[in-house]
């Protein structure tokens, strides 16, 4: 798990250009969207489905969904958990 | 994946404009011609052009023959009839051979702002008029479908699968279309003097900037009601004067919303008909302004509101329902067109009965 | 003659120089686009994070408009204010790095973040959200720069009374060539940078 939460934050950084920060900054529980987060925003959202796509061969059809399995790194990082045992 | 798409071949529309011997016509030329030409002989004006500027806008260039043959203009070795369509990838392409076609020797130029793009050009087209430098226009858009398009509105992830659902409660997003759509605008001057037939008189128009995100509108809608606002004040006339709307209405979730409130800002609790058309268009993108410029004119002079379809529920978030069947025999007097582009570009015309 | 407006300030951004007014504010020797504008991005200390998710198109804008407007007067800014950008290779720049991305039937992964500003006026938009201007936009394509056609769109405006300032120019980038010369068109009787094609076309050919 720490290992795929490291691999994330680094993933993030660089589809997002996140060019201010760095994987230290980014706490796995804390929230990626809105105030206080790392600010992204919807088109950010949709990167990281393409990401989860092409990087995890997940793929996500409602976007919606998105809002929960974005949450945090956590909640990426154990949505890919849960999606590779099933 | 379900689309607005035109059934006839490129081979058969250049049949039906007559053009079945002009080499590299893409899609959106050969759509262009038919409407602008159909404009032209509605308004008397294919045997005489002098005077007449054509302003055209237009989103995806010949995008869809560039998908076709990248590959073969990438490879030195290969000759042949494609490497005509090299030339044609341009926006302003399809602007310049339906000038041609139509021989048209004034002001030409071509507009892109992504949607709302052929309403701006048929405000460009007012202006050059106001100011004297042409004395009529035929300004609208043309866009056709292409892969680069489909493939960039599902990144997005706002392409619906089923109809799409204009400002229903449980719209899933946009269908994707193609077409062209133009209007004559002219001086009064010069219309009284030739005694041409005239649908309505453009009286107002506004371009705002919405300044919120790249492609998403604001919640609140402050672009478009600003828009509509200085339509509004620019024709002289309030809310209350409006009969219809004919809507920017893409059925995604944030346009709609966005739209909505804008509308409700705009008309309080007195919201006129409303409706969005692109239930029969598909979002045709830089010809969907001037195709429901055409619609808001016809609105006007044959007094038919047409329906938005697919409509069932109300949005949650708002207090009004578009029109959801045709009204015939409407006193149409003034509408209101929106057409808004990412970017945050939006515009709205204002039509009104002469 | 006099039309009561003026050149309020000037910015120009080609081969790795800035320049705001005709003075060099920053510039990078042997530097490409990318490494040059983010350089620049530091040394002016735009702070705005969404800078770095922009394509070059918009960078670039983005970088000259900030150079451009830090002197304005906070008092004309905002809603009235236009935005009048004209250039040559559109959002081609930026169209490419799209098509690539679907071109390989194995690797087909189009990327909304690509996708967004692969049209040429997303540039004027990312300059309103950052400094709330919600006046009239407009996005001209020509060959080269046209001060003609800048002044004469650009006065109809303000004869209109669609907008009480403006920010015009050129913004232009290609495959690694990139030219920004951005002009802030206000009110006010300066006899000294009157605001005319003329003066227009001789700024942009003797600053660089």
């Amino acid at each position: 798990m720490e290992e795929l939460i490291n691999k994330l934050k680094a993933e993030i950084i660089e589809v997002l250009n996140l060019e201010d920060i760095s994987p230290e900054d980014i706490e796995a529980e804390s929230p990626l969207f809105g105030e206080g987060g790392l600010g992204l925003d919807s088109i950010d959202a949709l990167e990281l489905i393409v990401l989860l796509e092409k990087n995890y061969e997940i793929k996500i059809e409602n976007p919606q969904d998105g809002k929960q399995i974005f949450f945090s790194i956590q909640s990426m990082a154990d949505f890919i958990t849960q999606q590779k045992v099933a | 994946m379900l689309v607005g798409e035109i059934k006839q071949t490129d081979e058969e529309l250049k049949e039906a404009a007559g053009a079945g011997n002009l080499k590299a016509l893409t899609r959106p030329t050969i759509l262009g011609m038919l409407a602008a030409r159909e404009a032209a002989a509605d308004a008397g004006l294919l045997e005489n052009m002098e005077g007449t500027g054509f302003i055209s806008a237009n989103t995806v260039g010949g995008m869809g023959h560039t998908e076709q043959y990248c590959l073969d203009y990438l490879d030195v070795e290969k000759e042949g009839d494609f490497m005509e369509y090299i030339g044609t990838h341009n926006c302003g392409d399809s602007t310049e051979r339906i000038a041609d076609y139509l021989n048209i020797k004034e002001y030409v130029t071509t507009i892109n702002t992504a949607c709302s793009s052929s309403a701006n050009a048929i405000m460009l087209g007012a202006r050059l008029i106001k100011n004297g430098i042409v004395q009529r226009v035929i300004a609208g858009g043309t866009d056709s479908l292409t892969r680069f398009t489909l493939n960039g509105f599902n990144s997005l992830m706002i392409l619906s699968k089923e109809q799409c659902k204009p400002f229903d409660e449980n719209r899933m997003g946009l269908n994707l279309g193609e077409g062209a759509g133009f209007v004559v605008l002219e001086s009064e001057e010069a219309a009284k003097q030739r005694g041409a037939k005239v649908y309505s008189e453009l009286r107002g128009f506004a371009n705002t900037c919405d300044a919120y995100h790249q492609t998403a509108s604001s919640p609140e809608g402050y672009g478009a009601s600003n828009a509509m606002n200085k339509a509004l004040k620019s024709a002289g006339l309030t809310a209350d004067d409006i009969d219809y709307v004919n809507l920017h209405g893409t059925a995604t979730k944030m346009n709609d919303l966005s739209e909505g409130n804008a509308i409700e800002t705009v008309f309080g609790d007195q919201v006129p008909d409303v409706s969005s058309t692109k239930g029969f268009t598909g979002h045709t993108l830089g010809a969907a302004g001037g195709i429901e410029a055409v619609f808001s004119n016809l609105s006007i002079s044959e007094n038919i509101l047409f329906p938005n379809l697919n409509f069932t529920e109300q949005m949650e978030e708002l207090n009004f329902s578009p029109l959801s069947d045709v009204k015939e025999g409407a006193e149409v007097n003034n509408v209101l067109s929106n057409s808004f582009g990412f970017g945050g570009n939006n515009s709205a015309l204002l039509f009104s009965k002469v | 003659m006099n039309n009561g407006l003026c050149i309020s300030a000037h910015c120009r951004i080609k081969d790795n120089s800035a320049a705001l007014n005709g003075e060099t504010v920053f510039t990078l020797e042997e530097a490409s686009f990318t490494q040059f504008i983010k350089a620049l991005y530091r040394d002016q200390k735009f702070e705005y994070s969404k800078f770095f998710k922009m394509d070059n198109l918009s960078k670039l804008g983005f970088a000259a408009a900030e150079i451009l407007l830090s002197n304005a007067d906070d008092k004309i800014m905002g809603e009235e204010v236009g935005v009048v950008l004209a250039n040559a290779n559109a959002s081609l720049d930026t169209d490419v790095k799209h098509q690539e991305s679907i071109a390989d039937a194995k690797n087909y992964f189009p990327s909304p973040s690509v996708f967004v500003y692969t049209l040429p006026n997303i540039v004027i938009g990312e300059i309103c959200i950052k400094h709330k201007f919600t006046g009239e936009n407009a996005c001209l394509i020509s060959k080269s720069f046209d001060s003609d056609q800048l002044f004469e769109y650009t006065m109809n405006l303000f004869n209109n009374g669609k907008v009480s300032s403006c920010l015009i120019g050129w913004v232009d980038c290609y495959l690694g060539e990139y030219d920004a010369a951005l002009f802030f068109i206000t009110r006010n009787n300066d006899k000294k940078s009157n605001f005319e094609s003329e003066r227009l076309k001789s700024i942009y050919q003797n600053c660089s």
